[in-house]
């Protein structure tokens, strides 16, 4: 007797519209950006190159954090080749558009003005060798965030070229995201009518948890839900939407089980200690609503697949969750696999597309 | 039976602790102005203490342990040894929080039980600690504050949880500390709001190095309670915590079962604060979702305030049994 | 049951795989230490390419600190996406939820005549896959399996046996 699988392999694009919120460009070598860069910062990536907070650091689980099977037959390394990629993800799934993050330490420099001529390269290197020659791509703003002043001038420089629809942060900064050091970049961004978009990663120079530094990359990758609770109890306690009233926030590759429960948490302090933060006008969870949006890569895998809805029920944030990938990372989500089927057709397609193309103006 | 799983003893001023420090750290005291572990994160904020309360022992009798007609009620004392970092003033100070909380609580009133304060920062002292006292049944706990500077399942602290479990004490995790490191892993926030409701943040990590790095493999008779942490969110993260492992469990190779089946088995919470819902209807499922009611503890956390715990958490098992069954030295 | 020649021995050396398109669906066939095995290409999970994956070894610890044994080298498959981990042998993963859920589908156990398929909670209990579980025993099974097929050397030929 033969008992077929009832999920087939898909090799058909996935028949509703697909935007993916989260691909990661990488370069092909250090020297890539040379090309972007001023003679002076040329001969500094030579002589000197990264300086980053360090001994923070975890080794990945595979290379370049990589899904095994996305080495290109080129020999260039995962996301760098684009004929590849377009093959491996663009082509292969049927999507529409894709949002470009590229994870390349221009943030966490120490040296704040290299890390701003990093931060012009990278985007040039993006218009250039990804926007121009593939019009499904979109990308993010990449800045010198520890410097503001020096992130607010790429912001306004950017801002005008075409196809950067958001401003890249990452997750683990030197002050919490609320802080007020941060407030200039927020300005120019919502000035501009684009999001600040956190992702997953980095260090700010800090043990990678508030309980001290931890041994394993487990710790690392899972313990990123703590940075991300963390800068969004900051966001909304410092009053930053209060202040910017047009500010959106995206937040890229931490899940979202984790909202509502924050939510519950910072009402109920809320309610407790509101003489602390007469600044706050409105509950915490009412900012969270109105100016976040999320990406729903690594989905959340409840241990009874009922409580995935309740997650959702729990979040009502039908309009502010994004489908992402996190190509070609190991932790990769699959366009026709990773959202459950119990998840109703209308709110499928909000997921896979629409929240993203109303967010993102596609 | 009903188990108070945490209220508070408060030591007033380091003069409190004369009688049962020695000479030289008397003279210490008078001389170098050294109020003690007073740099802490607990300010004058309106959850430290509800109103008309008071940090004595009558207060406690006639506010919490009478009303609520406990059987038992353990003590925890935040003193916050951890934030000294003079080796020997932090181990003179743990012995005599020690046996103030003998003289001043436990001998006077027999309800009472209490955690053992130790010097965290030093293990093989911290073991000797709990030697020193553990013969007296009424301690059965350790106080470890939530906030560290080493997350607690690293194999430096292996002392501290080999004494524990040779003596049948439960190592409780409690809301607070001050290790001198960052409370969150971007930096200092601004508010005790967000410290307040960001310590959820810093049992999450210490649950996941405690799980991951095998401590319950290594010492399988070893019971944890997370004590003024809230739960509600427990399952997401043990969702996520489960989902990471299943690629990742090659890098620790020692834990043979799911993160959340560690959880489950080695660890309970106490009720206050809950954080839950607003829509009272959802909070029988997030029961379900954390493993069932035998995971949670009964705690009045006198005399901080929080919110009324609902009627639905009050059953018999929360208000007392589980604290019977999963403290070795109770019950 | 249909039988299908997916290479010639000389092809398939040790330490080698290749994934072949049969019967509608990838297969893919590895020879480990002379040993020849078949799973589908296809991860239960979420559909990855499960025979790209990286081959490893078997490692236990009892508790942090203690000795390190490997054993099992090369017949842990690795899926290439999120790295669960299958025995090549069998198609078992071994992790494990509090509850043990038999999957809304079964696995097909080949390899004797008048078998009805098994649940998966129940597969490792069917002989004739070779099964060594030595140093395996203080790990319980997981839920999923992925779907082997035996394989074969016949004269110069590997061969497969599915049933379509």
């Amino acid at each position: 007797m033969t008992i077929a699988l009832p999920e087939q392999a898909s090799t058909q694009p996935v028949q509703t519209a697909l935007i993916d919120c989260d691909i990661h460009n990488s370069l092909p070598s250090e020297a890539t950006l040379d090309k972007y860069l001023p003679e002076r910062w040329r001969q500094h990536r030579e002589a000197f190159a990264s300086r980053a907070y360090h001994g923070l650091y975890y080794p990945l689980a595979s290379q370049h954090a990589a899904r095994t099977d996305a080495w290109p037959p080129s020999g260039m390394i995962p996301g760098s080749d684009l004929g590849f990629l377009r093959e491996q993800l663009l082509d292969r799934w049927g999507m529409q558009y894709g949002v470009l993050l590229p994870l390349l330490s221009a943030g966490k420099q120490l040296n704040l003005e290299w890390g701003a001529a990093i931060a012009r390269a990278v985007n040039e290197w993006q218009l250039a060798e990804w926007l121009e020659p593939e019009p499904r791509l979109r990308a993010s703003i990449v800045v010198p965030y520890e410097a503001p002043d020096l992130a607010v001038a790429e912001i306004e420089r950017v801002a005008k070229l075409p196809g950067f629809v958001q401003v890249e942060l990452e997750s683990r900064t030197h002050e919490p995201l609320g802080r007020r050091k941060y407030w200039p970049m927020y300005h120019a961004a919502a000035e501009r009518g684009l999001p600040m978009a956190m992702h997953f990663g980095a260090q700010g120079g800090w043990p990678i948890t508030g309980v001290g530094s931890p041994s394993f990359y487990v710790e690392y990758h899972a313990g990123q839900l703590t940075a991300f609770q963390d800068q969004v109890i900051s966001l909304v306690t410092e009053g930053v939407f209060e202040q910017i009233p047009d500010l959106k926030f995206v937040l890229i590759e931490g899940g979202f089980g984790w909202l509502p429960p924050l939510m519950w948490r910072l009402d109920r302090a809320y309610a407790k200690l509101k003489a602390e933060v007469p600044h706050l006008r409105r509950l915490p969870s009412e900012y969270i609503r109105e100016h976040m949006w999320f990406t729903t890569q690594p989905v959340e895998e409840p241990h009874e697949p009922r409580d995935f809805q309740v997650m959702l029920d729990d979040l009502a944030m039908d309009d502010r969750i994004m489908f992402s990938t996190d190509y070609p990372h190991w932790d990769f989500d699959a366009p026709d696999a990773a959202i459950p089927t119990s998840v109703a057709p209308e709110l499928r397609r909000k997921i896979m597309a629409e929240n993203a193309r109303a967010l993102y103006r596609l | 039976m009903i188990v108070d799983a945490d209220v508070h003893a408060v030591i007033p001023s380091i003069e409190t602790l004369f009688p049962y420090l020695t000479a030289p750290w008397i003279e210490y005291v008078e001389q170098s102005g050294f109020k003690g572990p007073v740099d802490t994160p607990y300010p004058k904020a309106p959850t430290s203490a509800r109103p008309g309360s008071g940090t004595s022992l009558q207060h406690l009798r006639e506010q919490a342990l009478d009303p609520l007609k406990v059987d038992h009620a353990i003590v925890n004392c935040s003193y916050a040894v951890e934030s000294i970092h003079n080796p020997d003033t932090d181990i003179a100070l743990a012995r005599a929080v020690n046996d103030w909380l003998v003289a001043e609580w436990l001998d006077k009133e027999p309800r009472l039980r209490a955690s053992i304060i130790v010097p965290s920062k030093q293990p093989a002292a911290a073991a000797r600690e709990i030697d020193r006292v553990a013969a007296d049944r009424r301690f059965v706990q350790l106080y470890l504050p939530v906030r560290s500077y080493l997350p607690y399942g690293k194999r430096h602290f292996h002392p501290i949880f080999e004494a524990a479990v040779r003596h049948d004490l439960v190592v409780g995790l409690h809301f607070g500390g001050a290790p001198g490191n960052p409370p969150t892993s971007v930096g200092w926030p601004s508010y005790y709001l967000e410290e307040y409701a960001g310590m959820a943040q810093a049992f999450q990590s210490q649950l996941q190095s405690m799980v991951v790095e095998g401590l319950f493999d290594r010492f399988p008779a070893l019971r944890v309670t997370c004590v003024e942490g809230g739960f509600a969110w427990l399952p997401p993260f043990l969702w996520r915590l489960d989902k990471e492992w299943k690629g990742l469990q090659r890098e620790v190779p020692w834990t043979k079962r799911l993160p959340s089946e560690y959880v489950r088995e080695h660890v309970r919470f106490t009720i206050q604060p809950a954080d839950l819902p607003p829509d009272p209807a959802r909070l029988g499922r997030l029961v379900e979702q954390v493993g069932g009611e035998e995971v949670l503890l009964f705690a009045s956390d006198y005399p901080h305030v929080h919110d009324d715990p609902p009627v639905q958490l009050l059953t018999p098992k929360i208000m007392g049994s589980n604290a019977a069954a999963f403290y070795g030295r109770i019950g | 049951m249909a039988r299908y020649v997916v290479a010639r021995a000389e092809d398939l050396p040790p330490g080698t795989r290749k994934i072949v398109e049969v019967a509608g669906r990838q297969v893919g066939v590895f020879n480990v230490g002379g040993e020849l095995f078949a799973l589908r290409n296809r991860c239960p999970h979420q559909g990855g390419p499960l025979c790209e994956g990286r081959l490893a070894g078997r490692l236990e610890v009892e508790a942090p600190g203690e000795e390190w044994e490997f054993s099992r080298e090369g017949e842990i498959l690795r899926c290439p996406w999120h790295s669960w981990e299958y025995d090549i042998r069998t198609g078992q993963s071994w992790f494990n939820p509090a509850r043990v859920r038999v999957r809304a589908y079964e696995v097909e156990v080949a390899g004797g005549s008048g078998l009805d398929a098994q649940p998966a909670a129940e597969v490792t209990a069917i002989a004739g896959t070779g099964l060594r579980t030595a140093g395996l025993s203080a790990l319980r099974k997981g839920p999923y399996v992925a779907e082997t097929y035996p394989v074969m050397l016949e004269e110069h030929y590997v061969v497969v046996e599915i049933d379509a």
